[in-house]
Formats: structure tokens, C-alpha cells, sequence
């Protein structure tokens, strides 16, 4: 994949040479961004661009074929499809997006934290970090719901307790590298204080990779949203959900195969959209890693 | 090599303690316990009776005593007694593994049989049709969420062809080799679909840095028809971050094998975990972790070694 390096004749501060300019002229990654900004903007506007309340049930309009009145259809107890997948990215991109910040902070901070002073907090941290790994991420995920029962806030906490220790080892691994180069060298022999180099020098340089990783972690997360709640340890009903959604179709497959297909769509376009963007980061911003060295997790 | 697999078994033991631990703690801070579920719901229990259950089951015993009882049968082979099955924990999970290891591993064979060949011919032929073909069925792979994949795989087999791969009567594969593999090849192929995604754009990037290297370069220098280059020398080395990802993904498809079972209604140790902690039953939650832990510690261990295999010049100390 050739993507083109921008030769350096403008000025430094056209918009070309900005992060979004160079995302923009790289195929994947503004395909994944459009795809996103979509996805975000029914999801902050769904209760005001969504045509039915997404839990009104309509009793004498149970388990319509996509029409005029219903684009999507209906399901058993009459609700808008249209609408409950307007309100599933509500809810879907809500928990991703949520848990994703808190695995995000956490972990690239004891992720810093660990990098660059060492010692035993780099032990005690990391361990702790070892034993999540140490088990299937999803099976963890899985385990943490059903021991806490079902609940948005419950699947928040899953998915940012699997996903931290990811955060982590990559912030570690660039604290770690930029902890060696000549700047904090000369920074150091400056005389700056920890507190300085840290956050003048460390953080902003060693962003990059975490940078990536939270659009990947993102993908990761709605897929672990909606299989949790695929098994009935996510979101509770009747409020809508892609995954429950799907599941519920299971049984009115033959009846209403509709019901199965527009919440599958919408979960993979999520999963697509924020995975295409992190392919498109990683060329981007660190073309010495080349998109499609490394599968999801 | 002796000493080193010596030395990463030492190294696991404190993760694999660990892990117990903390699932223990989890599992015996929620609230609610085993026994008052079971009063809750089938068994009309008087508060005494209740109570020489608890002592039955050791549960009247303060936490670190627990554990401790808990521990020292685990390391004489008794992981403690299923409290709503009432049998043997390690009796059912050995009875419930079979059947999540066949799936994981069928699935794991079918990826690398559709993965591998299209990454080559991806990497041979790049920015072909092929090529294109080959990395837009990457990104499906990687995008399509399996129990999706599952259910629509469910609806076309039943509603269109009037097969239906399973109904709850699951064929062990000693009782009938041929029905036990009709049943699980769909839900294989269903696992596997997401990892031969992977597999594809593992071997395709690293076979197409390989093959832009110098010794490429000379063996093609040397005359080598390119089949030769391919297959001969580069291959090999593509095989290194092969067998990381599959190492890696191993533990992926093991949780992933949970879903799938669920949805193909098949009785594997995914269904086993998951009834057994909405049900409390401690002992088989605490098992059955602890048993999936070192499942991974020891496929973690076994990819390792193949590295050594696969790329002499690493040596382990």
C-alpha cells in the first residue's frame, strides 16, 4: 500500500501536513472517518432524528416488513427498527466510548508510570497487568458481566478492565524508547524537574502508538458490547440494544428475517469504521509500522 | 531449551495463583452465595438445614481458610464438588473440554487452510484483482462479528437448505466421527472465518517484506524460478509472525468458541463457565478458570517453543 508521503515544498503549516490532512489522503483511514462521523452523529442526535420512540410499541403493527411507514420494519411488540438501531448507537457508542477512556487513562498511565520510573511500581503494576493478560480477553469480559449481572455500567467496567492492560504495555513500550533518546538527555542536563520531562517530553511523544490503539480498542469494544449483550449480559431491556437485538431475531428468524439483519449490519459498520480508521492512524502517524502487521486482539 | 521450558513453568505458577485468587475474591464478594440461591429457588430450606449445607460445602469457613482448603485439594487433583450438578468439578469440566478444544482447533485448521493461500497469492500477485479480492475479504473477516455470522449461517441452513446442523443432541466424536464433525463444522467455520482474516493479512505483509529482502534478491540472482523464492526461502521466514499470531490467537479463539457455542446451542466449557457463575457455583467457577488459565499459560509456552523450531537463530538461556 503506497501511501503517499507528502513532499515537503509548503509551508509547514498547510493543512496538508496536519494529521486530519494526511488521514484524509490515505484511502482506509478516510473511509473509517466517514464511516464514524456518521455513526456519531445519529448517535448524539437519535433521539431527535429517530421517526418512532425507540421502546413505543405500536400492538397493531407487530412484525412489519420494511415499508413506508416503518423503513425497517417492526419487531414482535410493534417497535420501530429504524429508531431502535438509532438509539442502539446511542447506547453502543456510549459504553465503547466510555470504557475506552477509562482502560485509555488508566492504562497508559500506569503504562508512563511503570516506563519511566521503574523499580517496583513497574513490577507491582505490570504484574497486575500479567495476570489480565493471562486469560482470554473476551471469556474475561464475559466472566466480569455475568459474576456482576447485566447493566451498561457493569459492561463498562468489563471492557475497560480487559482492555487496560493493553493500554498500558503500549504506553510503556514508548515511554521506554523515548526515555533513552539524546532530547531528555539534554532536557535532563537543563536541569527540568521530573514533573517536566514528563509532561513536556515523555507524554507528548510517546501518544503516538496510544493514539492508534484507542481507535482499535474502540472496534474491540462494541464488538464486546454487543456480544455481551448478544448473551444477555449487556444492556437491559427494553432499552435498545445491536446486540440484543439480534439475539431476540434468533427466534423469529424464519418469520421476520429483517430483524436480523440491520442490527448485524450496523455492528459491523462500527467495528469496520473505527478499525479502518486505526489502519489509517497507523500509516499515518507511525509509517515505520505498516497497517496489517498485527490482527485485533 | 530444558531449562528454559523449566524456567516458564516456575514463571506461570505465580500468574496461574494469582488468577485463583482474584477470582475467588470476585466470585465470594458479590453478594448472595450458592446456598441461598438454592433456597431462593428450588429447595424450601430451613435456616439450620441452610446451615449445615454451608458447612458441607466449607462455606462457614472464614475467606483465607477457604482458599486455602480450596488450594491444597486443587494440588491433589480435586477441584471440589459441583454444587448444582453434584458431581466432580474436575469430572465435568474434562467432560465439557473435549468438545471446546475440537471446535477451537477445527476452527484454527480451516483458517489457516483459506488464510494462508490467499495471503500468498496476495503478496505474489499484489494490486491484482486477486489482491483486492483477497484484502476486502480480510476486512469482512475482521469487521463480521461471528455470533452475526452464526446466526445468518443458522437461518440459511434451516429456512433455505432444511438442514438444521444441531438441535441440542450433540455426537461425541469417539461415538460417531463422521456426525460429530458434520455438527461442528459450521460453528468452525464460523470461529475460524474472523482468524483467517488474520491469518491473510499476517501472511501477506510479512511475506511481501520477505520478499523485497537481499537473500530474495540473490536467490533470484542465482536463477531461481520464483516459485523457488517463494516457497523455498521466504515462506520460512513468514512462518515467524505465523506462528505468533496463531499462538496468540489461540486464546482469542478459546473465548471466542464460548459465543459460538452459545450460539449453535452446543454443550462446550463456555456454557459450562458461564451457568456455572450466574448459578454461584463457586468450586466450578474457581475450576474452570483456573483450568482455562492453564490451557493459555501452557499454548503461551508451546508457541514459544515452535518459534525456537521454526527460527534457529533464537536460542533460549
Amino acid at each position: 500500500m503506497p501511501s503517499s508521503i507528502p513532499a515537503s515544498t509548503t509551508n509547514d503549516r498547510s493543512f496538508r501536513k496536519t494529521t486530519l490532512g494526511r488521514l484524509l489522503r490515505n484511502r482506509s483511514g478516510t473511509i473509517g472517518l466517514v464511516i464514524i462521523v456518521v455513526y456519531l452523529f445519529i448517535a448524539l442526535t437519535s433521539s431527535w432524528i429517530a421517526p418512532f420512540s425507540p421502546i413505543a410499541q405500536h400492538p397493531k403493527d407487530r412484525l412489519q416488513a420494511p415499508g413506508s411507514t416503518y423503513l425497517m420494519g417492526t419487531d414482535e411488540f410493534g417497535r420501530d427498527i429504524l429508531s431502535r438501531l438509532m438509539d442502539g448507537a446511542t447506547n453502543s457508542l456510549r459504553v465503547a466510548i466510555v470504557s475506552v477512556a477509562v482502560s485509555g487513562i488508566l492504562g497508559t498511565l500506569a503504562g508512563i508510570v511503570s516506563g519511566f520510573f521503574g523499580g517496583w511500581a513497574e513490577n507491582i503494576l505490570m504484574r497486575l497487568m500479567d495476570l489480565i493478560f493471562a486469560f482470554p480477553a473476551i471469556l474475561l469480559a464475559l466472566s466480569i458481566s455475568a459474576a456482576l449481572g447485566p447493566g451498561d455500567s457493569n459492561t463498562i467496567l468489563a471492557i475497560s478492565i480487559v482492555y487496560m492492560p493493553i493500554f498500558a504495555r503500549v504506553a510503556r513500550g514508548a515511554v521506554l524508547q523515548i526515555k533513552e533518546m539524546e532530547f531528555i538527555e539534554a532536557s535532563r542536563s537543563l536541569g527540568a524537574s521530573r514533573w517536566r520531562l514528563i509532561m513536556q517530553h515523555v507524554v507528548p511523544n510517546s501518544l503516538t502508538p496510544t493514539i492508534v490503539q484507542v481507535s482499535l480498542a474502540l472496534s474491540w469494544a462494541i464488538l464486546t458490547e454487543a456480544s455481551l449483550s448478544f448473551l444477555g449480559l449487556g444492556t437491559v431491556p427494553p432499552a435498545a440494544s445491536w446486540g440484543l437485538m439480534l439475539s431476540d431475531s434468533r427466534k423469529l428468524m424464519e418469520l421476520a428475517p429483517w430483524l436480523a439483519i440491520a442490527p448485524g449490519v450496523a455492528i459491523m459498520g462500527g467495528i469496520l469504521g473505527f478499525n479502518l480508521l486505526g489502519d489509517g492512524l497507523r500509516d499515518v502517524l507511525d509509517p515505520r509500522l505498516r497497517s496489517g502487521m498485527k490482527g485485533g486482539k | 531449551m530444558r531449562n528454559y521450558i523449566l524456567k516458564r513453568l516456575l514463571i506461570s505458577i505465580p500468574t496461574i495463583l494469582g488468577i485463583s485468587i482474584v477470582i475467588f475474591l470476585i466470585m465470594h464478594l458479590i453478594p448472595g452465595d450458592t446456598i441461598s440461591a438454592l433456597i431462593g429457588t428450588n429447595y424450601q430450606l430451613t435456616e439450620a438445614q441452610a446451615q449445615s449445607l454451608r458447612a458441607y460445602y466449607g462455606l462457614d469457613k472464614s475467606l483465607p481458610m477457604q482458599y486455602i482448603n480450596w488450594l491444597w485439594n486443587a494440588l491433589q487433583g480435586n477441584l471440589g464438588l459441583s454444587v448444582r450438578a453434584g458431581i466432580p468439578v474436575l469430572a465435568e469440566i474434562l467432560n465439557r473440554f473435549p468438545l471446546t478444544f475440537e471446535l477451537t482447533l477445527v476452527a484454527m485448521v480451516i483458517a489457516l487452510i483459506v488464510g494462508l493461500p490467499i495471503g500468498i497469492l496476495s503478496a505474489v500477485k499484489r494490486d491484482s484483482v486477486l489482491d483486492l479480492f483477497g484484502r476486502l475479504l480480510a476486512l469482512i473477516g475482521m469487521s463480521l462479528p461471528n455470533f452475526w455470522m452464526g446466526t445468518l449461517i443458522i437461518f440459511v441452513l434451516s429456512v433455505y437448505l432444511g438442514v438444521m446442523p444441531n438441535s441440542g443432541d450433540y455426537v461425541d466424536f469417539n461415538v460417531n466421527p463422521l456426525a460429530n464433525l458434520q455438527q461442528i463444522f459450521w460453528p468452525a467455520i464460523t470461529l475460524g472465518f474472523a482468524f483467517s482474516a488474520a491469518v491473510m493479512r499476517t501472511t501477506r505483509s510479512s511475506l511481501l517484506e520477505e520478499l523485497n529482502k537481499e537473500y530474495a534478491q540473490t536467490a533470484r540472482a542465482k536463477g531461481n524460478i520464483e516459485m523457488v523464492v517463494i516457497f523455498k526461502h521466504c515462506l520460512r521466514n513468514t512462518l515467524i509472525p505465523l506462528i505468533t499470531l496463531v499462538g496468540f490467537q489461540m486464546g482469542y479463539l478459546f473465548g471466542g468458541a464460548v459465543i459460538i457455542e452459545e450460539v449453535f446451542a452446543m454443550p462446550g466449557m463456555g456454557r459450562l463457565l458461564l451457568d456455572a457463575i450466574s448459578q454461584r457455583d463457586y468450586a466450578l467457577v474457581q475450576g474452570t478458570i483456573v483450568f482455562i488459565a492453564i490451557i493459555f499459560v501452557l499454548v503461551n509456552l508451546l508457541t514459544d517453543i515452535a518459534y525456537a523450531f521454526v527460527n534457529p537463530r533464537i536460542h533460549y538461556e
